[in-house]
């Protein structure tokens, strides 16, 4: 009886605890719904009119292709890039090793602004502002994402493996490519996931370091809101927020297959 | 132990040494002839001109936006980007040319310069007293946002701010200057003033209008009115026509004792790239067609006086935000730059009020 009331209460609590969390998402979601133009917080009735003039918004569609692609080439660039600093850690002594994680931890621990403003003025001094000033910036600041996610695998590695193919006769970069790449997928993928989605929703970084007339789009949206924000915007939000769903949807599911998989084989062991 | 494959450091300093050289490699600078770059406020223009700008004399535009004065001007001063023409308020205005940061801009050089009406060049002169450096833009003035179904009359003074009757009815600037507005002219003060004396007057009235006020609010004011959440506001008057549009029963008002009027006016800084195509930007958004197409998508109250003559009488008199009487102006003052003493002390001031009870 106590334990059904406990039961009871944890779902409660669990229950109220998620509408918190999405009420406001959802609230967006029928937003960018919402027919009446005049009143946004009347409901006049169910549209897509939002999404079509979403499509044809060039300066919108415009920022956020520059999001996707800069998400899209950070994230890959800085998956390659964390993913080397990790293996290189694997032979590396203790104390320079932590010297390394130290340091790959500090974009992730100063407050965004900061890393973006210093960012602004190192580039200005070697070069215009450009996209590619974007990209190194979103590089650096999500490359501790990949080394977090990917460090992880690497130290459960089994290094006799790669000795093996070794003695067999496979060269340096086979092995690696034959043997520890694969081991540590799961992490690399999990990086690139969570590196884009830090990329997508980045604005103080964003801000120092862009160039002029581009946009991403959280830029863009924080440069109309003075005079309010337009109900393309909401559908715009509700588009990203499916796609970070999605990916974090992808995440899940991987990692959870991962533990499974090493439950499984534990048992079978 | 094998040692760390000596091929993957190779790769390593590879494609760091590739990124450095590529964003070294950019260099827009020679495109700069051929381009001009403008920071403006969000959402303020029409971008069809802009286009059209670029068809008819092949100047590119670097269009960018920001969203306070102050984050411009923070941006504009780090250096890294080289505007060429540069939008904003009066007192943001006012500290640029008074640090030298705006450029002379050769008006003879403008065919529409002479559509922008005198009585704007006049107000103007409050930051731009030589009438050298700025091109007005859009202007408009601070009044009091009501609905008509709420309030008894028209709430034509400040006054009204503090008439009981309308306890938890009332929106006031979440700004420090904006807020203390009413107080300060109500006491028969400037707006501008830096005496301690009036300005702790006018922090008293504003600590007794407390109790009476629902809320601070900037960028929300609108959308309450509209929603019928408060009988009246503080509100800019570009705002206010927005509401009135989406709320038949809203009114806006000046109050008769006077009021803020703001002007966001074009200044081609110190460090400008492209000089004549900056000017050839100005008067292109001078030129009466574009001015008035312009004018239809911001909908602001326009200093171009070929544009209101061309309005016809209806709609002058229907929207009384955007179109003010003559006399209006009159009663009005502008913000000016205070100095950064006298702006910590409206800081303080206004700290107090927002912490105490």
């Amino acid at each position: 009886m106590v334990n059904g009331i406990k039961k009871t209460a944890e779902k409660v609590y669990l229950v109220i605890i998620l509408l918190l969390l999405y009420i406001p998402i959802a609230l967006l979601v029928i937003s960018s719904f919402n027919a009446s133009e005049r009143n946004k917080a009347v409901w006049g009735g169910f549209t897509f009119k939002a999404y079509a003039e979403l499509i044809q918004d060039e300066i919108v569609m415009g920022a956020l292709y520059n999001t996707l692609l800069l998400a899209g080439g950070a994230s890959l660039i800085a998956t390659i890039l964390g993913t080397l600093v990790c293996i290189g850690m694997i032979n590396m002594k203790k104390r320079s090793k932590s010297f390394i994680m130290g340091v790959t931890q500090i974009p992730l621990l100063n407050s965004d602004i900061v890393t973006g403003i210093s960012l602004m003025l190192l580039f200005t001094r070697f070069a215009d502002l450009s996209f590619v000033t974007m990209l190194v910036a979103h590089v650096t600041f999500i490359i501790p994402y990949v080394v977090l996610s990917v460090q992880p695998k690497v130290l459960q590695l089994n290094l006799s493996t790669y000795e093996a193919a070794l003695d067999l006769g496979a060269s340096h970069l086979y092995a690696m490519w034959k043997v520890i790449i694969p081991e540590i997928m799961p992490g690399i993928l999990s990086g690139f996931l969570l590196a884009f989605t830090m990329s997508l929703d980045d604005f103080s970084v964003t801000y120092f370091t862009k160039a002029p007339g581009l946009n991403t789009m959280s830029t863009m949206i924080n440069a109309e809101y003075r005079k309010g924000i337009q109900t393309e915007i909401y559908a715009l939000s509700t588009i990203v927020f499916i796609i970070v769903l999605f990916v974090l949807f992808i995440i899940n599911r991987r990692s959870e297959k991962a533990y499974k998989q090493r439950e499984e084989s534990g048992v079978a062991l | 132990m094998h040692k760390c494959p000596l091929m993957f450091k190779a790769v390593t300093v590879l494609i760091i040494a590739a990124m450095l050289f590529s964003s070294c490699g950019r260099n827009v600078e020679e495109k700069a002839e051929n381009q001009i770059v403008v920071f403006n406020y969000g959402d303020y223009i029409d971008r069809d001109i802009l286009k059209q700008f670029e068809k008819e004399t092949g100047i590119k535009v670097v269009y960018e936006e920001f969203l306070t004065p102050e984050a411009m001007y923070t941006k504009y001063k780090n250096g890294t980007v080289k505007y060429d023409l540069i939008c904003c308020s009066d007192y943001m205005i006012d500290k640029m040319i008074k640090e030298k940061e705006a450029r002379e801009i050769n008006y003879t050089a403008m065919e529409h310069i002479g559509n922008i009406g005198e009585t704007y060049w006049k107000v103007s002169e409050s930051f731009d007293g030589d009438r050298k450096y700025t091109v007005p833009y859009f202007w408009g003035t601070v009044g009091i946002l009501y609905n008509t179904t709420m309030v008894d009359g028209v709430p034509g003074s400040w006054n009204d701010l503090w008439d009981a009757k309308y306890k938890n009815n009332i929106i006031m600037q979440n700004s420090v200057r904006d807020s203390f507005i009413p107080p300060l002219i109500l006491d028969g003060c400037s707006i501008n003033t830096t005496d301690e004396k009036s300005l702790r007057k006018a922090l008293e009235a504003l600590k007794r209008q407390k109790s009476l006020v629902q809320s601070y609010l900037v960028d929300e004011v609108r959308d309450d009115m509209v929603n019928e959440q408060a009988a009246m506001a503080v509100i800019y008057s570009g705002e206010a026509s927005l509401a009135t549009e989406y709320n038949e029963d809203l009114a806006y008002v000046v109050p008769k004792e006077g009021s803020n009027v703001w002007m966001d006016s074009w200044v081609i800084p110190e460090g400008a790239k492209n000089y004549n195509g900056a000017v050839k930007f100005l008067d292109f958004l001078c030129r009466t067609d574009i001015a008035e197409k312009n004018f239809e998508y911001v909908y602001y109250s326009t200093p171009n006086q070929s544009v209101l003559d061309n309005i016809d009488e209806e709609e002058k008199e229907e929207d009384t935000a955007i179109f003010p009487d003559e006399n209006v102006l009159e009663r009005c003052e502008m913000f000016t730059y205070l100095g950064p003493e006298a702006e910590e002390l409206y800081n303080k001031l206004w700290k107090e009020l927002k912490v105490v009870g």
